[in-house]
This record gives structure tokens, sequence and C-alpha cells, in this order.
């Protein structure tokens, strides 16, 4: 199978380039994570990341073929060769297909990502109903890959003022969880014409989520929200 | 060089418990981790945190004790699986506080499923105590107890891999040496007490449901430092990994009513486990299907496997309880489990065996007749630890249980050691040289072989060699193959020189590693001349508690073994005395 590989070393390159892989498949390779550890073992200067292998740790994100996906749940089979490969777009490049997500993380840590209750806690279990506990089906599965931020046109803009798809998919996770408390807080901290407001519901986070998760619902929930306590 | 008060190295469960208890408490801690830390292999846990809360109808902490004491096959340490045990629901609690999303009964409390091996009134029927969030347990642990990080402003210093322990001449632990991946610079990271929270070594084995990064590091790094592993012969192998992808499917499928079938369509636990059936321990279970699958039952034009029923649960508990295996199913066995069953293997999962602990999770090197002596200034917790609460077999949700537990136990301890011993002492003058001749071995490699074809080989001798039915000629074979392999391991080569992210070198670095887990747990099998738990001996059919009721200590130097007692005394309850094993 045919691969069209993005390539950088800081250390020895001075721009980046696409380099070409030829690479034969063992018949139990199914998805694109398995031709590239054998990519791997014929050149071992490729460099990315990968742990789970199962699409729940969120390492292998990268552009394939030109849309943001997990490698390790992307089927072989579904792919048009060469396939072309590519670092997430929109954050700095490290090395290969390796990125600086240090922006992304930041975001994340913006929005308080932790349940807040300041009451005594109870001796046992805080109750909350299973119509409570469903309420948080859909937002609390995210694996923080930056599949969706790193593919909005408004996270590239302003990685530094924009919250992105990720972070505020969490930031409604916590508002709409029963048992936390600083609901006003968390909108004061999005009230703000670039945090909250860059979302124009382009909708790219949800066409690419590999957890089939929809940000741009929950940031409709946030801004709902806002306009409700604003009257 | 920069110094803390304690180095947590590892952020999966146990390091972020561990660490949110030292941040809590005001230590200046540093928490190294290779991967940011909700990348960590707990994030895949699925099934559940076992805690006897009761909530589904009436279960106490001491038959939670009992069924772990009995799926251990009395491997397991009595005191430590008390400790464990008692404060299973106090640690489940502490998790829903800090916001874990777990499933919920009508009345509002946390929803609760059976798991194998658990039960009600010491071995009656089975019990519901696996606490929960859908089958992504672990990932919404994992995430609740980073953000509790976050909220405690926890220090991290991601992808950062630590290389060697660092000992004084008294044999005091001062910290570790480590790697920044992204710049391939080395530190010493001075501490006054370190805690390894390293996680498993599942990549020994070729057919694994681990992730990439479990290659056993604090089990090599401890070696390395003189410091023993126990019981590292007994390997879980999981009942049901996807087969051909090895991807885990969680004993929660067979909880919620899911159970195994041969080519036949036979229900063939019925004969094997007559009480609990499917829900029968794991290395029970495995030995079973492996067994079908030998004498001709097994399902696919190979006969090779068995098959997971689940359709008839109904789309709705599957896609409420199941969500995840749902998916799984699809993309690595394109079966969808509403319509159709799972093929399924047993598969290589988890490490009873690590850095000795005892129940305040201090790490145990036996000096001389003290066989209880511990290590000053180091704890281990979580998988890397053999504490031992797993003994031979560990039961399905008691990892989790472990690791928030002793991940616990482990902080606390380093606060009272930090308390008691104030003061930095100084580092060796040869504190960091171990780690830099390796690195510069490395660099300067010739005619070596590729990191890639030395770690094929080991999974493959692991695979072959020591499985769930063990062999005495095979395991001699193994043995040797094995030592040969760790001397080629010595002197792999990598291509990639860069200094930047060099995943080559850690991929190196990360076999010198796995090949001690790898060669503790071949030798520690060859040695061991019983059947318990998870070690099964085709020459040696039977437990023998009279000369085998021991634990083993694998030392580097040599291949040395050396045996300690089971700890048979609970700290409270009465002694759960051995007798003969059946579900």
């Amino acid at each position: 199978m045919r691969f069209r590989i993005f390539r950088y070393d800081p250390d020895k390159d001075e721009k980046p380039t696409m380099r070409d892989y030829h690479v034969a498949l063992d018949p139990h390779d199914r998805m694109l994570l398995d031709a590239l550890v054998r990519i791997k073992e014929q050149d071992d200067s490729l460099s990315l990341r990968r742990s789970c292998r199962e699409g729940v740790c969120g390492s292998d994100a990268m552009n394939i073929n030109g849309r943001n996906g997990l490698a390790c749940i992307t089927k072989l089979s579904d792919l048009k060769e060469p396939v072309e490969l590519r670092p997430l777009p929109g954050l700095p490049v490290i090395r290969d297909l390796i990125v600086d997500m240090s922006q992304f993380f930041k975001q994340y840590h913006s929005i308080k990502p932790y349940l807040v209750n300041d009451d005594p806690p109870p001796e046992k279990e805080r109750l909350q109903s299973p119509a409570e506990r469903e309420a948080l089906d859909g937002l609390y599965e995210c694996i923080l890959c930056a599949c969706c931020s790193t593919a909005c046109p408004s996270f590239w803009w302003n990685p530094d003022k924009f919250v992105g798809p990720a972070g505020l998919l969490q930031a409604y996770r916590f508002i709409a969880d029963s048992r936390d408390q600083a609901t006003a807080e968390r909108l004061d901290n999005l009230e703000d014409p670039y945090r909250l407001f860059r979302c124009h519901s382009i909708m790219n986070c949800v066409e690419v989520c590999p957890k089939n998760l929809n940000p741009t619902r929950a940031i409709g929930k946030i801004k709902e929200l806002m306009v409700k306590r604003s009257v | 060089m920069r110094s803390f008060d304690a180095v947590v190295v590892g952020a999966g469960g146990a390091g972020l418990r561990a660490a949110l208890q030292l941040s809590e408490a005001g230590v200046k801690v540093a928490v190294l981790s290779k991967v940011f830390p909700t990348r960590s292999h707990t994030v895949a846990a699925q099934g559940g945190i076992g805690a006897a809360l009761g909530n589904m109808g009436e279960d106490s902490w001491l038959w939670h004790m009992y069924d772990t004491v009995k799926g251990s096959d009395w491997l397991g340490d009595q005191d430590t699986i008390e400790f464990m045990c008692r404060e299973a629901p106090k640690a489940v609690y502490e998790l829903e506080h800090f916001g874990m999303p777990f499933d919920r009964n009508e009345n509002g409390t946390v929803y609760q499923r059976p798991f194998g091996g658990h039960s009600q009134n010491f071995g009656e029927r089975p019990v519901q105590r696996s606490c929960c969030a859908a089958d992504r347990t672990g990932h919404a642990m994992l995430h609740t107890l980073y953000q509790r990080n976050v909220r405690a402003r926890t220090q991290f210093f991601v992808e950062w891999m630590a290389l060697d322990l660092i000992r004084d001449a008294s044999g005091q632990v001062l910290g570790v040496t480590a790697l920044e991946i992204e710049t391939g610079e080395v530190m010493i990271l001075h501490a006054r007490a370190t805690l390894f929270a390293t996680g498993g070594a599942g990549r020994m084995f070729h057919s694994s449901t681990n992730a990439f990064i479990n290659t056993g590091d604090g089990l090599g790094m401890a070696a390395r430092a003189g410091i023993p592993l126990q019981d590292m012969e007994f390997y879980q192998f999981h009942p049901t990994g996807v087969y051909g992808a090895g991807i885990l499917i969680t004993e929660a499928v067979r909880g919620e009513g899911g159970y195994l079938l041969n080519k036949n369509g036979e229900r063939f636990m019925e004969r094997y486990a007559p009480n609990l059936k499917d829900l029968a321990s794991r290395d029970v279970v495995s030995r079973a299907m492996v067994t079908e699958i030998k004498e001709g039952r097994g399902a696919g034009p190979q006969g090779d496997h068995l098959m997971l029923k689940l359709d008839h649960l109904g789309p709705e508990v599957i896609d409420k309880r199941l969500p995840g295996i749902r998916e799984i199913s699809k993309k690595f066995a394109n079966v969808d489990p509403v319509k159709d069953s799972i093929p399924v293997v047993p598969t290589a999962h988890y490490m009873m065996g690590g850095i000795p602990t005892n129940y305040h999770s201090e790490v145990i090197a036996p000096r001389g007749a003290d066989k209880e002596a511990t290590v000053p200034g180091l704890y281990a917790a979580g998988e890397c630890a053999c504490a031992s609460v797993h003994g031979g077999n560990r039961l399905g949700t008691n990892s989790l249980t472990e690791l928030l537990v002793f991940g616990k136990s482990a902080a606390d301890s380093a606060i009272r050691f930090l308390k008691e011993n104030p003061g930095q002492k100084e580092l060796p003058k040869d504190a960091a040289d171990r780690s830099l001749a390796r690195l510069a071995r490395l660099d300067s490699q010739k005619n070596g072989e590729s990191v890639a074809e030395v770690a094929n080989d080991m999974r493959r001798a692991m695979q072959a060699h020591c499985g769930v039915f063990r062999f005495p000629d095979l395991l001699a074979e193994g043995v040797k193959k094995i030592r040969a392999i760790a001397d080629r391991a010595t002197r792999t080569e990598i291509g990639d020189k860069s200094r930047v992210f060099n995943t080559a070198r850690i991929e190196a670095l990360e076999l010198e590693n796995t090949i001690e887990a790898a060669r503790a747990t071949m030798v520690g099998a060859a040695a061991r001349q019983e059947s318990r738990g998870a070690h099964d001996r085709a020459d040696f059919h039977k437990r023998d508690d009279v000369n085998w009721l021991k634990h083993t200590l694998w030392y580097k130097e040599a291949d040395r073994l050396d045996y300690r007692p089971v700890h048979m005394k609970p700290l409270t309850a009465r002694t759960i005395e051995p007798k003969v094993r059946t579900y």
C-alpha cells in the first residue's frame, strides 16, 4: 500500500517534505496505525504518538487524506491511495506527525474542567437521578484528541482567544452536571467576544469527531443559557 | 538537576490518585509521564470498580475479601486484601465527590453490575459489586482524576520518560533520572520520596489487550537497581480479547448477561463452573476456552476461537450499558453485537506480579533474614506493584480498586516519611551514570539489530512458551530463548539519532525494561512446580500448599530466585484458610 507522509525533523531539516512509502501489509493489518507501525519498522525515524490502539486514549490524531481522525480506528480499506498523512492542522509541528498541543490544553484548562461543589461531601455518594446522569452522555466521553479543535477555522485564526470545540464541550459537561454549582461563573468565564462567540456553527468539529460527539450542539446550549440569563 | 519533596512516575489511575493526595497535602511534587496523563492505559479499563457499597442488595467487605483471596488462589496477602476491600467503598465515594460520572439507580445511588468471581455470602451466588460508568469506567475515572489534579495545580512533566532509579550507598532512593522526550535532554529529579505508578508490561506478549506504552518501565528500573520482582509468573489472560485484534471486550458483557458458546452453540462454561458459569474467575474461563479449542470445539474455519453472545440483551441494554463494546465490535470484528456474536479468544491482559509492596505501598526488598525489609524512600502502586492483592489471579474490577486504594496509601506513606525525614540527602556522584551510559551505548552502537526485530522475537517467545497452559519442555526452552533475547536487547541499534522527539530511542529504552519483566516471568514460571491461579503446569496439575504457598522473588543479577512467605494473617478479620477452589 502507498503512503505520502509529512516529514520534518527540526534537528536536521530546513523545511518539511512529503516522503513516499510503499509497504507490504500483513492480512491482520486492518487499521492505519497497523500500517504506520510497519512503516516505522522499515524507517525508525518516522515519529508519531500512539498508545491504546483502540480509539480511547486520543494519542494518534492526524490529518488523513485531508480529514482529521485517529489512525488506530481508521480502516485501511476505506482509504484512497496514496494515503496522505499530515500533522493536525493549525498547531506548531514538533516533528513529523507530532504537534505541540500546549495551546489546545491551555484552552481546556481555562474552562476549569473539574466539578465545583462547595457543600461538605456526604458520607456516601451524592445522589443523582438516572435522567440527570444521562445529561452527561455525549459529553464526558471526549478523549481530548484535538481532531475537532484543529478542524475548526475559528480555532485556527484565534487559538489563543477562542476556547475551541473540545474545551467548550467540556465546559458544557460541567454546566450540565446536576452536582456542579458553578454554572454562573462558568458562563461569566465564557462571556467574551472570542472565548465562546467565535463559534460560527461551521460544524467541522461534528464532522470529524472520532467518538461521534457533537460540540456544536453543546456550544448552542451554552449560548441558550447565556441568552436566558440576560432576559 | 531539580529538587522536589516527591516524584511520582506515571500518571495513570494510581499515579494521579497519589499525586492528588500529595498536592492537596501541600507537598512539592513532580509527576512524570511519558504520555499526556489521559493517554495512560487506565483509560482503557471498561467494566468497573469493585467495592462493597451494597447498593443493589446486601454486600460486605468481608465477602469481597473472601472472593479476592479465593480468586488469588490463596497467593494474595490477606492483610493487603483486607485493607483494599475495607477502603474500597470510601475510595469510590471520594471519586464520586470528585465528579466521576457513575451510572445511577432510580434512587440516585451508584449503579453496580455483576462481575466474575464476585459473590454474596462467601461464594453462594453472584453479587452486583462493580461500580461503573457504562463500559468506559477507566476513561471516566482517569479524566476525573486528571481534572481534580488540574484543580489542585499538580505540577506535571508531560512526555518525560523516567530512565533509572537513584539509590545511595545505604540503599535509600533519592529520585530518578529522566529524559525529556521533546528535546532529548536528560535531567536528575532529586526527590526525598519516589512513587512508582508505571503500569504493567503487557507488551511482552505478542497478542495483548495492552496499549503500546505498557512496557514495564518501573519494573526495568527496579530490577536494574537491585530490587526484586515478585510473582511475575502469574500473568492473566483475559477470556475475551477480540479474535485477531486483541482488543479487550469487557467481562461486563458477561456480567450483564452475555455468555460464551463453542462451535456447537453449547454454553460450555456450565460444564467447567456449574455455579458461577461464565462469571467464574478469569483463569478458569480462559483455561476452559483453550480446552474447548484444543478438543476441536472452537469456532470459525480454523476452529481457533469462541463466540461471545449478547444479542439477547437487546439493543436498549447494549446501548445503555455496553456502548463502547458495540463500537469496538463493529470496528475491530466487523460484527454488530445487537445481531451477532463476537469472536473472542483469551488474550494477555494483566500482570499480577510486580514490585513487591506491603499494605502501606512501601517497596519491599528483603535483607538477609528480614523478608519484610523496605526500601527507604520508595513506594509503588497499581499494576507495577505486587501488593499482593491479586496473588495468582486477579478478579475483574479489582485493578481499579487497587489503584485508588494503594495510590492514596502510597502518598500517605510518603507524606509520613517526609515528615519523619526532613532535609534532602545528598545525591551520590554517580547518580546519572547508568542512564548516561545506556544512552551513550545506544548512540554509538554499530552492527546491532533493530529494536523491532528483537522486541518481536521476545513477544513471540513469551506467547509460545509462557501462555495459558505451561509445559516443562517449553518453559525450559523458553528460558534459554528469553536469556538470548535479553542479551540481544543490550546491542540494539537505532537509525534515528535526532535529539527531537526521538521515538526510536524511546522504544529501545522501553525494550530494555520489558525484557526484564519477560525474563522474570519465564524464569519464575519454569521454577514454580505447581498449578495455582493463572499459572497452570501440565506436569504439576495441582496446587501445592506445602511447598509453594509462597511468593517468588526474581533478581536481575544472575536470574536469581528467592521466596518469601504469603501473609496469611489479615489485619482484623479471621484468616481465610486454603481450600479447594471451585466456581
